[in-house]
């Protein structure tokens, strides 16, 4: 099976520092985001919280990083994540990980592996299988 | 012990422009303060003061990141405020504030404070709704609908916490303090009423582990749901991040809808809770979805079932 990639955005669109959040199947929700961690390196996670399933975490439409830009954070409950790794060292989850999603950059642009989020549920399944 | 309810809660934060810009469109009134911090302000004055976390002055934080750091709570009369430091001078330092109010720390470590209240009584009309079998709420011609209705928090409705030590917690509020438990969670914990307040909760306590403690959410009461519905679609609207709700709690049947904030606690929008005195028997259930609501919904985008003419059949 060929792996399939979704294009996100241009590169351009989220500063160094800053993070962006994504709905690629059309959920009416961003269920990932993005954070440009340098010039040419990103992380993605899935936009869920490990301390209370199915808790969305940002404060504000593309608002995942804390105030000094430091950590991802949790505006539910104020945890903070190590934008590396997803860790979560400060708050109610501490120990545990945010859940990766694949991104790769490709000259300018961002994509997003498929096949990693083919198994989240029915939402998604019609367009993995297609 | 005569306590109203909060009347302020105090948070040192990280990005004071990112919770003004919240509060703001929240509906809270923002008041800049001599000190250089900021209060957004309900209808009856209550209100939530940010300051930056490293600000001088700021009572201590908490041993967790979380932001909160005092929370205020006022009282009837100057002799209720006498009586609370005479039972709390006992057994703590009771420290007394510029403008009159006292502080300590209750015996799980959170900061906090009592004042004669700041709350300014409110003569507002409620929701008004018409009912068949009911006097009408509204006369003939007076519509219901408006979009640009303003929708403010009317008073600081409650505080919820994190507790690590739910016993000595229930006992400081219960004991020493004179709150009533209306109605407990049993694997979580009771809601909580001062002896000043007939609302169903101003208080309600969460057990958790000790690197959890905090404040989980405060929340604002507003006219009634439909000013409920339409400040919360109003902060979709601007991007924010809905964590909960609308919908309807049993245990005090108000209405409900939670949002995410920069101060990383939930605010809450609530609406037509329930009242209670001495003889009313409190309830106990597990916590759970099926006991916490009534009812749950979710916002969407506006849709509405308007199909165009069928394909080839364009006017």
């Amino acid at each position: 099976m060929a792996l399939r990639w979704q294009r996100l955005a241009r590169l351009d669109e989220i500063p160094v520092g800053e993070s962006k959040g994504f709905d690629p199947h059309g959920e009416g929700r961003d269920s990932l985001f993005v954070v440009r961690t340098g010039e040419a390196t990103v992380v993605a996670y899935r936009n869920a919280c490990p301390h209370v399933s199915g808790a969305r975490m940002a404060w504000k439409k593309d608002r995942f990083m804390s105030g000094d830009g430091r950590h991802i954070a949790c505006f539910g409950h104020g945890a903070l994540f190590r934008p590396e790794d997803g860790l979560c060292v400060s708050g109610p989850c501490q120990g545990q990980h945010l859940t990766a999603v694949e991104v790769a950059i490709r000259g300018e642009e961002l994509y997003l592996r498929l096949d990693d989020v083919c198994h989240e549920g029915a939402m998604q399944r019609e367009f993995c299988n297609g | 012990m005569r306590i109203m309810g909060p009347d302020e809660v105090v948070f040192g934060v990280d990005d004071v422009e990112a919770s003004r810009t919240f509060l703001v469109d929240f509906g809270l009134e923002e008041q800049r303060q001599a000190d250089g911090s900021l209060r957004f302000a309900a209808l009856d004055g209550t209100a939530i003061r940010i300051h930056h976390r490293e600000a001088e002055g700021l009572p201590a934080p908490l041993p967790t990141a979380n932001s909160l750091r005092q929370t205020v709570w006022g009282v009837e009369d100057q002799a209720a405020l006498d009586a609370i430091a005479e039972e709390l001078s006992q057994d703590r330092e009771v420290r007394a504030l510029t403008g009159g109010g006292i502080g300590c720390r209750d015996d799980v470590g959170f900061e906090i404070a009592f004042q004669v209240t700041v709350r300014r009584p409110l003569d507002l009309p409620p929701e008004r709704i018409n009912s068949p079998g009911a006097a009408p709420g509204r006369g003939a011609n007076q519509v219901g609908a408006d979009e640009k209705a303003p929708a403010l928090p009317r008073t600081l409705s409650h505080v919820v916490y994190f507790t690590p030590d739910m016993a000595r917690m229930q006992r400081f509020y219960i004991d020493r303090l004179g709150f009533v438990v209306t109605d407990h969670f049993t694997n979580t914990g009771p809601f909580l009423r001062p002896q000043a307040n007939d609302d169903h909760h101003v208080l309600f306590l969460l057990q958790t582990p000790d690197y959890m403690q905090g404040l989980e959410h405060i929340a604002f009461h507003m006219q009634g749901p439909s000013e409920l519905m339409l400040a919360g679609t109003r902060m979709i609207n601007k991007g924010y991040e809905s964590f909960w709700g609308p919908g309807k709690h049993k245990f005090g049947s108000n209405w409900f809808w939670y949002f995410n904030s920069p101060m990383g606690v939930h605010v809450e929008y609530d609406a037509d809770m329930d009242k209670h005195d001495e003889r009313w028997t409190a309830r106990e259930a597990p916590s759970n979805a099926e006991t916490s609501q009534l009812f749950l919904f979710q916002s969407t985008p506006k849709w509405a079932p308007m199909g165009g003419p069928p394909p080839g059949k364009e006017n």
